[in-house]
């Protein structure tokens, strides 16, 4: 029972260290497509911003200095996916795409031209990191049963950024639905034309939520490479930034709803890894490769419409093209 | 609409403005290249060496030319019915086990045209039927089909891990592989083409399914073009609501849209599988889905325009590994940022030029030619 609970709260800490890039993405997603702004670049963003953020901690060997190089990294994407698809009017998934491409090639690029290591950074040292916290009394609660472990070993001793992607949470949940700014960010996701006629300018409140998403996208790279991990490594990102995309989905692009997918997806992605060769009684061993993409599956179930209906903003993906 | 829509003369929007774009990306990468401390002029010079200096070169850069072909088509007949089909490389995974099943069964009892002809509709219909579901639910579901393909992609890897690593490898092999195909079931590489023009086509894999996709391309112009279910693609790409109002059937007309595109996709399958490596082997696609994109983009949709970006896309592949050799501090993965800028400035902006060209040149009426009224 003992060894049984501290398995559990091992697989619970892993859940959250894996669905906190998670949710810094997804909820950069939301902001985006809330705007009407549909946006496949959040794995480049990701990706891009964890290369600026472990470049400049390794140079400047400060993890905050890291953190402002991801969030700027994270918005310069962003303006550029913005300049494309509002102020050009292009294709948003098509600059997407294409972000995606740019931060996949130049960080290998300059990461081996700059550190000569096959497009790794060096490995940072503790204090260019973003370490551990351990909250006060952790020491002393840890030998009371349950809550004791609890605390210790979950609540307590994570890094500053994983409390930062739990706040993030009700702070967007505020934004969107108790500010000036969110009712205008959802207004403009749904019809453009009715806040256009309001006399607000639809092309400078979608550059601000992008603006948002790439502040958020950033967290997401820095936690990768200067958190989770000490350096940059090629293709660090390996597609979170479409699962992100999926739990946006599957969370109906709602705040709450994107941390308890989050969780979720984090959660198969933890237990993936300790399943691996477990017999389930009457069913067999379960192949890992299920458990991995079962978060897809279930985001396309959900798309079909089998299971509730996941209804996206409505002007997504349309540019607004202003009557004159 | 505020932008006024100045018709243009032909070759300005089909010639010098996607070659106009295709220009900036490539000069940003210069600036890069040249950003890193090294000379882009250089660069070039030894990228179009190795990719063009001599008869393996050539060979290779039409190997991976064929790949670019099919799935450049896959993704241009999807723009040309209005959808986006980012899930090639799922398509091409599936059409990898197509193609396996294919050479498996057959390779010890057929010459390898048989099996080439066998294969061939396995790739297309394993590839087609990895679209069915993403189609279908885009078409009765609204389901957008932008992020049903690209979960599609991340299933197909799994499954394909799954199946190679559980299912397919031979017993007491290590690597999820399958096993060598015999020679019924390789394709023949294309050495004797390359000696007509005096070439040595060397270790390259240059391979018969190049003449299959050539094949392919005026398939897709005929389909696109000639035929009455090619129009129904082209209105309902242009607008979707009028196309039903016509009588257009839409559910069909997008289904089977993107089983041909599916199937395309599927189609290069056999070129790595069948053409070169002789097995089927875990992440064979090597992303060659998404430079479907960046080729039907820079192709403007047109077969033609196809095979000129994926020749040249090929240069950039075999050009690149040379590239890397020769100077270190570029990795090869300059491709992949060329890529990205190449679907950005002929994707995404395409129409950032457009304002100046149509100042430049609409401007004056009499240069406009009576035929320049047909392009948009």
């Amino acid at each position: 029972m003992e060894s049984l609970f501290a398995d559990l709260i091992q697989v619970l800490a892993a859940t959250v260290r894996l669905s906190v890039p998670l949710i810094f993405t997804a909820l950069a997603g939301l902001y985006a497509e809330r705007s009407g702004i549909f946006d496949i670049g959040l794995e480049g963003k990701m990706l891009f911003s964890a290369f600026s953020a472990a470049t400049v901690a390794t140079v400047t060997g400060s993890a905050w200095l890291g953190l402002f190089a991801g969030i700027l990294t994270g918005v310069l994407l962003s303006l550029l996916h913005g300049f494309a698809s509002i102020t050009q009017r292009g294709n948003q998934i098509i600059s997407g795409v294409a972000i995606n491409f740019i931060a996949s090639g130049l960080t290998i690029l300059l990461g081996n031209a700059w550190f000569g290591q096959g497009g790794r950074t060096p490995q940072l040292p503790n204090s260019a990191r973003f370490t551990e916290i351990t909250l006060p009394f952790a020491a002393e609660i840890a030998p009371i049963p349950f809550l004791g472990p609890l605390y210790s070993g979950l609540i307590s001793g994570q890094n500053v950024l994983v409390y930062l992607a739990f706040l993030a949470v009700p702070f967007t949940w505020w934004v969107l639905y108790r500010t000036r700014f969110g009712l205008r960010v959802r207004a403009v996701g749904e019809n453009p034309g009715a806040v256009d006629t309001a006399g607000i300018s639809v092309t400078w409140l979608r550059y601000r939520a992008l603006i948002c998403c790439g502040i958020l996208a950033g967290f997401a790279g820095t936690y990768l490479s200067v958190a989770q991990s000490a350096s940059f490594i090629r293709e660090m990102s390996a597609g979170k930034g479409y699962i992100a995309l999926a739990a946006l989905v599957f969370a109906k692009w709602k705040p709450l709803n994107v941390l308890l997918t989050c969780l979720l997806f984090g959660f198969l992605d933890a237990t993936s890894i300790r399943l691996q060769g477990t017999i389930l009684p009457g069913i067999g061993e379960v192949p890992v490769q299920l458990i991995q993409a079962l978060p897809y599956i279930l985001t396309v179930i959900l798309l079909a419409g089998f299971i509730g209906k996941a209804i996206p903003p409505k002007a997504g993906g349309v540019p607004y093209v202003k009557e004159r | 609409m505020s932008v006024p829509l100045g018709t243009l003369p032909r070759w300005v929007n089909y010639g010098l403005l996607p070659l106009l774009n295709v220009a900036v990306a490539f000069a940003i990468s210069g600036l890069v290249v040249l950003f890193i401390g090294e000379n882009p002029i250089e660069a070039v010079q030894y990228l179009v060496v190795g990719a063009l200096g001599d008869g393996e070169g050539i060979a290779f850069t039409l190997y991976y030319a064929t790949n670019f072909i099919f799935t450049g088509l896959a993704v241009a007949v999807a723009f040309h019915g209005g959808l986006f089909n980012i899930g090639g490389e799922g398509q091409i995974y599936l059409g990898g086990l197509g193609v396996a099943f294919a050479a498996l069964t057959l390779d010890r009892f057929m010459p390898w045209y048989v099996t080439a002809v066998v294969a061939t509709v396995a790739a297309f219909a394993f590839g087609a039927l990895w679209a069915l579901i993403p189609a279908w639910l885009q078409a009765k579901r609204g389901s957008h089909i932008v992020i049903t393909t690209i979960m599609f992609n991340f299933i197909a890897a799994a499954l394909m891990v799954y199946l190679l690593v559980n299912v397919i490898k031979p017993p007491g092999n290590m690597s999820p592989q399958t096993r060598l195909f015999e020679e019924g079931g390789q394709l023949p590489k294309l050495g004797g083409l390359m000696q007509w023009f005096g070439l040595d086509i060397g270790a390259a894999p240059f391979n018969v399914s190049f003449l299959i996709a050539l094949v392919a391309v005026v398939a897709v112009w005929l389909l696109i073009w000639r035929t009455r279910f090619g129009y129904e693609i082209r209105t309902m790409g242009t607008n979707a609501t009028a196309a039903v109002y016509a009588g257009i059937p839409y559910v069909k007309t997008v289904v089977v849209t993107m089983l041909i595109s599916g199937g395309l996709a599927g189609m290069m399958a056999l070129n790595p599988v069948m053409g070169d490596a002789g097995k089927l082997q875990i992440d064979f696609p090597a992303g060659a889905g998404f430079v479907g994109i960046a080729v039907a983009l820079m192709g403007r949709s047109h077969p033609v325009g196809i095979v000129i970006a994926s020749i040249l896309f090929g240069v950039l592949y075999q050009g690149g590994a040379a590239l890397a050799f020769d100077m270190p501090n570029i990795s090869r993965e300059v491709i992949i940022l060329i890529q990205g800028l190449v679907i950005l400035f002929a994707g995404a902006l395409e129409h950032m030029f457009r304002p100046a060209l149509i100042a430049l040149f609409a401007a004056k009426p009499k240069s406009r030619p009576a035929s320049a009224a047909g392009a948009t």
